[in-house]
């Protein structure tokens, strides 16, 4: 196989990582939302850990897209 | 074909060149818009606290706002002995929040997309946690690795684990807030590309996108400079309140 062509394959399997972060915040999302609608009065209150967890979740899948990146243009 | 995505965040020379033996310390667009954002924090902080009324104006509200923000943020996660390094934390907090502010206006310049001015920062919180975390417990510090009510069969795993994973720390902090940068402004080219490449009858709903993944980033700029802030406040408290 061509180096570029194997090069663009395996940019496009490391962005993959991805579909774990979009899983990641759908948890985050909906079990607060959940949790929310059980107990409203607690739910201002958990709001910081709510985002926290979303730029948690949000940055394990970057690490994926950075990798593909540094294929794509570091080597 | 639409202009490369990556084109953005070429770094190049204004003025001269300044060169100390083999480092290159020349005036960069990089420099040139921490400067920006380091002199508008000042200025807004400065203007804000000028005149301090009993009813706040709006530069004073909100200047005011961003410090019990911070101070609030600090007091929750690390306690009350992480009081002195309140400076430290809001500074961090100001200079990555306008880096990616200033960073979201057009033709400008994202510092904090460059992995090489994270990773600096994250690396100055390591070694400043580290130092701290000894220069209070001394030797005790050691025991952060060692977390007690764990099976000693299990021990050895689990110190290992603990050894890498605050080894990891610098990378995952300094990567995150670089990836998140750069893979907004890059996402934000590529669809403005599609604008562009789709013409006058098909570009109006990348357009869209376009608009609501600004606000998305705009979101993201906010969290990325908080959740900075807030993991250096976590790892401070690690090093203060030894009680794992």
């Amino acid at each position: 196989m061509e180096l570029e062509a194997a090069k663009m394959i395996g940019a496009g399997l490391a962005a993959i990582a991805l579909a774990g972060a979009g899983v990641g915040i759908g948890i985050i999302f909906g079990n607060y939302l959940s949790g929310a609608m059980r107990n409203p009065s607690a739910a201002q209150k958990q709001f910081p850990n709510l985002l926290l967890g979303f730029a948690l979740a949000e940055a394990t899948g970057l690490f994926g897209l950075v990798i593909a990146l540094i294929i794509l243009f570091a080597f | 074909m639409a202009t490369n995505p990556m084109h953005q965040f070429i770094v190049h020379r204004i003025g001269p060149e300044i060169k100390l033996g083999n480092i290159d310390l020349s005036f960069t667009n990089s420099s040139l818009f921490m400067l920006i954002s380091a002199i508008s924090i000042c200025a807004f902080l400065f203007l804000g606290t000028k005149e301090k009324k009993l009813i706040p104006g709006k530069l004073q509200l909100l200047s005011e706002l961003f410090y019990n923000f911070i101070a609030k943020m600090i007091s929750d996660t690390a306690g009350s002995k992480a009081k002195p390094y309140f400076p430290f934390i809001f500074s961090l907090f100001m200079f990555v929040l306008f880096c990616n502010m200033i960073g979201m206006l057009p033709y400008s310049f994202t510092v904090t997309s460059h992995i090489i001015v994270t990773l600096l920062l994250a690396i100055f919180i390591f070694i400043a946690v580290t130092v701290i975390g000894f220069m209070k417990h001394g030797f005790g510090y050691l025991k952060l690795f060692v977390p007690s009510g764990v099976p000693a069969l299990l021990l050895p795993l689990i110190t290992v684990i603990e050894i890498i994973s605050y080894l990891s720390r610098p990378v995952s902090l300094s990567v995150r807030l670089f990836a998140n940068m750069m893979a907004g402004h890059t996402m934000l080219k590529v669809f403005g590309g599609f604008v562009i490449s789709l013409g006058l009858l098909g570009g109006w709903l990348p357009l869209g996108f376009s608009v609501a993944l600004t606000g998305l980033e705009i979101l993201v700029a906010f969290l990325q400079a908080y959740v900075f802030a807030i993991l250096t406040c976590i790892y401070l408290n690690d090093a203060l309140n030894l009680h794992h």
